[in-house]
C-alpha cells in the first residue's frame, strides 16, 4: 500500500521564516531550525519550500516531479509538451546520503504554457496550469507533480527532514522565504509523493494536526474539479485555499474566518462589520469548516500565513526580529536560529497571522 | 354471513387488584371494557382491542395487561395469521386495507448496520461540558459568487435561508389527520426550540399563525387550506409530491375528522371527505415543477426558502437532481417507512426503498453534478434516535424530520389506528372529549425534553469523533463503517465495511 490509497493520520512539526524585506537567505537556516525538532517526526517525512529561489526563471512554472519509471516520464513529458513550451528540464541535483535512500527519479521543468492551447482551453492561465498539474497527478500512473508555482520550489521525501534539506542541498538554495515540515505519520507512507509540504501553483501547506472534517471537505471540493488522489488533510486544505483564494477571491483572513471560524456565539459578540462578515463568511462556505486539531503555514508568493485549529489543539509560535518574522510549532526552532527575538506570542486558535514583504520591499 | 376474525389481543385482568373503579371503561374510545351486573366484575369486548394501552397505562390498580393471544391457527410459514385475516376483512368488505403509522415489516433497518467513529490518540476527542459544541445549521441554498460592496466587503447574496438551532424538525402532520392539541404543542415546542414543525396538507389554524416565524406551510395536491396569508405567515413552503408511507398516491382524511374546525381551515365543506389527488394536476413533470417553485416565490417576494418533498422511490437521486434545478432551496426526502394518518396497507408496506439509500444516493449524485450547495437535504421515514440524525448527517443530509418519534413523544403506543379517528391518547383524533387528553403544556414540553435529550447525545457523538460544528459532520462518510452489509449495500452507501482501516 502506498499513500493515496488509505488515510495516514500524521503528527508533525512545522516552521516558517520570511524576511519581509526581500533579502535571501539560504535553506540551511531552516535545516537548522526543524533539526531541533527531531522528535516530533519519526523519520518517515519532511519537506521545505523556498520562495524567491528562481529568479532566473521567475516568469516560468516550475514543476518538479517524482517519476517511478521511465515510461511514467515519457508520458509524463509528452503531456507537457502538448501543453506547455519546456523552456528547460533537468534532473534535480540531490547529494547522496546515506540518511535517504529509496527515490525516485526527480526531475524539473520550467514551462510556459502553449498561447494557442491556452487560448483555446478559455480559462485563466493559472486554472489551466492546475488542471494539468491535477491531471497528471491523477491519471498518470508513476508521475507526481509536487511543486508547481513560479520562482518557488518544494522539495520533500520521505527521511527525517533536516537530511531532506541537504540531499536537495538547500543550503545552495536562496529564498526570501522558507517553510518546512516534519512528519510523523502513522502508517508508511510507501512513496515520497505523501510527504510535506503540499503545492498547487505558487501556493504551499506544511502542516500538523488531524482534521476530523475531512471527508466533508473532501467530499466538498471534489465537486469543484479537485481530486484528492493523497488522501492527507494538508492537500484538501492546499484545495480549500487555492480554492477560495483563487477562485473566490477571498482574502488570507477571510479564508481564516472559513476554515477556523468563530464560534457562532463569539461573532455575536464582535462588533460590526466583522459580526456580519464574518456569519455570512461562514453561511456560504459551511463545508469548509476545518475542525480537529491543526496548524498549518501557508506559503505563497510574498507571504507566509500561520493558523491553527479554532480550539487550539496544536501549538504555534510566532516571533519578530528585524525584517524576519517566523511561525514554528515550538519556540526551541525560532531560538535556535535567531536567540535574541524582538516579540514572541502564541496566536489563538483560528486567528490567522499573516506576514507579507514590505510594499516597498521590492518582490523577490 | 360475515367471515369470523378472532382478536389478537386478549386483556388480562387481574381480579384480585381490580376495584372495579371502571377508569378504563370511561378511558377506551373503542368502548370494549364493560361492568358485567350480573358478576360485578368488568369485563372486556377483545374483538374491539387495538393495543394502544390506554387502559393498561391509566389503572389505578395495574391490574390489566394486554397479551398477544397464544389461540394459533395450524402454523404455516407462507400463511401467517395476519396475512389470513387480511383476507376474511377484504372477503368480507370488498375494500382496500388501510393502516396507519409506518411499515411495521421487518425490512432491513440500515441505521442499525451503521457505526459511527471516534477518536483516540491522533486526534483528541472534544468534551461538550467543556468546549462549544455547535448543533446550529442554516438550510437553504449556498450557491454564491463572492461579490464585494465599495468598500470591498463581501455582499450578502445568499437566499433566504432557515435556521435551526438542532438537526431535527417536526415533520408534517395535517391539522385534521392529528388534534389541535397535538398541533399546539408541536408548535410551541418548536419555538421554544429554535427549529420548525410542519402545517402538512390541512391548512394553518387561525390560533396559531403567531407561531409561524417556526412554521413550514404545506402546499398539496389538495390545496386545502392554502391562501396568501397563510403562505405570507410562514417561515418557508414546502411543495408536497409525495410521502413516504405512500409513494405515488394522494391522501383522504375521511368525513368523521372533518370537524366543524378542520373545515374552516382547509376551506373544504364539513363532514365530506378530504381527498387530495395522487399528482399536483398542474404538475406532470420536472418543469411544471419549477413554475409551481416560482410561482411561490413570486407570491411571496422571494423572502422564504421552498422545500419540494418526495417520497423515497427508485429514481430518486435523478428525481432529486431535477429538482435542485428547479430553483427549490431544499429537498426533503421521505422513507419507506414514514409515518401516516391513514395509507392503503399494501402501499405503505410494499412501495418506496429505505431512507438511508435515497439519501446516500442522492447526496452522491448531487456532488458528482456539482449542485449539492443549491439545495439542502432533509430525510425522515424513519428516524428514530439522535444516533440515526447523527448518521444521517454524516451520509450527507443537512437535518433530519421527525413524526412518529415526535408523536411517541407525545404519549401514542404506535397502536397504528390513526385512521379510525379515535385516538385514545387524544393525538389522532377530532373528538373533544379525546383531544382534551392531551395537554399542549406538557405535550409541549416533552417534545422539549426529547429534543434536548438528542441535542445532548448528538453532541457527546460529535465531540468523540473530534468534530464541534455540524458542518463539518455532513456528509462526512469516513465517520461511518458498516456492518452486516454486502457489497453492494456498502457501495451504494458510500461507507467502507467496520475494520477496514481510513
Amino acid at each position: 500500500m502506498r499513500e493515496g490509497e488509505f488515510r495516514n493520520p500524521s503528527g508533525c512539526a512545522v516552521a516558517g521564516v520570511i524576511d519581509r524585506s526581500g533579502r535571501k537567505m539560504t535553506g540551511a537556516d531552516m535545516i537548522a531550525a526543524i533539526e531541533v525538532m527531531h522528535d516530533r517526526s519519526n523519520g518517515l517525512g519532511g519537506g521545505f519550500a523556498g520562495y524567491g529561489i528562481y529568479p532566473h526563471y521567475k516568469d516560468f512554472y516550475a514543476f518538479h516531479l517524482f517519476f517511478e519509471s521511465q515510461k511514467a516520464q515519457e508520458e509524463t513529458e509528452a503531456f507537457l509538451k502538448r501543453h506547455f513550451e519546456i523552456v528547460y528540464a533537468s534532473e534535480i541535483q540531490t547529494r547522496k546520503l546515506p540518511a535517504v535512500s529509496g527515490e525516485p527519479v526527480i526531475f524539473r521543468y520550467f514551462l510556459a504554457p502553449l498561447p494557442r492551447k491556452l487560448a483555446n482551453s478559455h480559462l485563466p492561465e493559472r486554472e489551466y496550469v492546475a488542471r494539468c498539474v491535477i491531471r497528471i497527478n491523477s491519471e498518470v500512473a508513476g508521475a507526481y507533480v509536487f511543486s508547481s508555482g513560479k520562482n518557488m520550489g518544494i522539495f520533500k521525501g520521505v527521511g527525517y527532514p533536516e537530511d531532506i534539506g541537504r540531499f536537495y542541498r538547500l543550503d545552495e538554495y536562496e529564498g526570501y522565504a522558507w517553510t518546512c515540515h516534519g512528519r510523523y505519520p502513522t502508517n508508511t507512507p510507501g512513496w515520497w509523493g505523501g510527504a510535506h509540504p503540499f503545492g498547487l501553483l505558487d501556493l504551499s501547506v506544511v502542516h500538523n494536526g488531524e482534521i476530523s472534517s475531512y471527508d466533508a471537505n473532501r467530499r466538498y471540493m471534489e465537486m469543484f474539479g479537485y481530486k484528492c488522489t493523497l488522501q492527507t488533510d494538508t492537500e484538501v486544505i492546499t484545495y480549500i485555499i487555492d480554492y477560495l483564494v483563487r477562485r473566490q477571491g477571498l482574502t488570507l483572513e477571510e479564508v481564516s474566518h472559513v476554515i477556523a471560524a468563530s464560534f457562532w456565539s463569539t461573532i455575536e459578540r464582535k462588533k460590526e462589520p466583522a459580526r456580519s462578515q464574518e456569519s455570512l463568511l461562514r453561511r456560504m462556505f459551511p463545508s469548509l469548516l476545518i475542525t480537529g486539531p491543526f496548524s498549518v503555514i501557508v506559503g505563497y508568493e510574498g507571504g507566509i500565513m500561520g493558523l491553527c485549529d479554532r480550539l487550539k489543539l496544536r501549538s504555534m509560535v510566532c516571533a519578530e526580529k528585524g525584517a524576519k518574522a517566523y511561525i514554528s510549532s515550538e519556540e526551541s526552532a525560532i531560538r535556535r536560529i535567531e536567540p535574541s527575538l524582538d516579540k514572541i506570542y502564541s496566536p489563538a486558535g483560528g486567528e490567522a497571522v499573516v506576514y507579507e514583504l514590505y510594499r516597498q520591499g521590492g518582490r523577490a | 354471513m360475515e367471515l369470523y376474525i378472532r382478536p389478537d389481543y386478549e386483556i388480562v385482568r387481574n381480579e384480585s387488584r381490580c376495584t372495579v373503579c371502571r377508569v378504563c371503561e370511561r378511558q377506551c374510545a373503542n368502548e370494549l371494557h364493560f361492568f358485567d351486573p350480573a358478576t360485578g366484575r368488568m369485563r372486556a369486548d377483545e374483538s374491539k382491542c387495538v393495543n394502544c394501552h390506554r387502559c393498561v397505562s391509566l389503572c389505578p390498580a395495574h391490574a390489566l395487561k394486554i397479551v398477544k393471544t397464544d389461540d394459533a391457527y395450524r402454523e404455516n410459514a407462507n400463511w401467517e395469521a395476519q396475512t389470513m385475516h387480511e383476507i376474511y376483512r377484504q372477503a368480507n368488505t370488498g375494500g382496500v386495507l388501510l393502516s396507519s403509522m409506518g411499515n411495521p415489516k421487518p425490512y432491513p433497518v440500515f441505521w442499525d448496520r451503521l457505526l459511527i467513529n471516534a477518536s483516540q490518540v491522533t486526534n483528541p476527542p472534544i468534551d461538550p461540558l467543556r468546549e462549544p459544541m455547535e448543533t446550529q445549521l442554516c438550510l437553504g441554498r449556498r450557491t454564491v459568487k463572492a461579490e464585494r460592496d465599495e468598500h470591498g466587503r463581501l455582499k450578502d447574496t445568499l437566499p433566504p435561508q432557515l435556521k435551526l438551532s438542532v438537526p431535527v424538525l417536526f415533520s408534517a402532520m395535517s391539522y385534521g389527520s392529528i388534534s389541535y392539541n397535538a398541533h399546539e404543542s408541536l408548535a410551541r415546542a418548536a419555538a421554544e426550540l429554535g427549529t420548525y414543525y410542519n402545517t402538512g396538507e390541512g391548512g394553518l389554524h387561525r390560533d396559531f399563525y403567531k407561531y409561524g416565524k417556526n412554521t413550514i406551510v404545506q402546499v398539496a395536491s389538495g390545496r386545502f387550506g392554502v391562501h396568501k396569508e397563510y403562505l405570507e405567515t410562514a417561515a418557508a413552503i414546502e411543495i408536497k409530491m409525495g410521502q413516504g408511507a405512500k409513494p405515488g398516491i394522494g391522501g383522504h382524511l375521511p368525513g368523521s375528522k372533518i370537524s366543524e374546525d378542520v373545515s374552516r381551515t382547509r376551506m373544504i365543506p364539513q363532514g365530506v371527505d378530504a381527498i387530495s389527488p395522487a399528482p399536483h394536476h398542474d404538475i406532470y413533470s420536472i418543469e411544471d415543477l419549477k413554475q409551481l417553485v416560482d410561482s411561490l416565490k413570486e407570491a411571496t417576494e422571494y423572502k422564504k426558502p421552498i422545500i419540494v418533498k418526495i417520497a423515497a422511490v427508485h429514481n430518486a437521486a435523478a428525481i432529486a437532481s431535477g429538482i435542485a434545478r428547479s430553483g427549490a432551496d431544499i429537498i426533503a426526502i421521505d422513507g419507506f417507512r414514514g409515518g401516516t394518518g391513514a395509507a392503503p396497507t399494501r402501499i405503505r408496506d410494499n412501495v418506496g426503498i429505505p431512507i438511508e439509500m435515497a439519501l446516500a444516493q442522492i447526496d452522491a449524485r448531487l456532488r458528482e453534478e456539482g449542485i449539492r450547495d443549491n439545495v439542502s437535504l432533509i430525510v425522515g421515514g424513519s428516524v428514530r434516535s439522535s444516533a440515526d440524525v447523527v448518521k444521517a448527517i454524516a451520509l450527507g443530509a443537512d437535518a433530519c424530520y421527525i413524526g412518529t418519534a415526535a408523536l411517541l413523544a407525545l404519549g401514542c403506543h404506535l397502536c397504528r389506528s390513526c385512521h379510525t379517528g379515535k385516538c385514545n391518547w387524544g393525538i389522532a383524533t377530532q373528538r373533544p372529549d379525546l383531544v382534551k387528553r392531551l395537554d399542549p403544556a406538557c405535550g409541549c414540553k416533552q417534545l422539549v425534553n426529547l429534543i434536548t435529550a438528542w441535542k445532548h447525545e448528538i453532541e457527546e457523538m460529535m465531540g468523540g469523533m473530534g468534530i464541534n460544528a455540524l458542518e463539518a459532520l455532513r456528509g462526512n462518510r469516513l465517520m461511518l463503517r458498516g456492518i452486516g452489509l454486502t457489497d453492494t449495500e456498502l457501495r451504494l452507501l458510500g461507507v467502507r465495511y467496520a475494520g477496514e482501516s481510513l
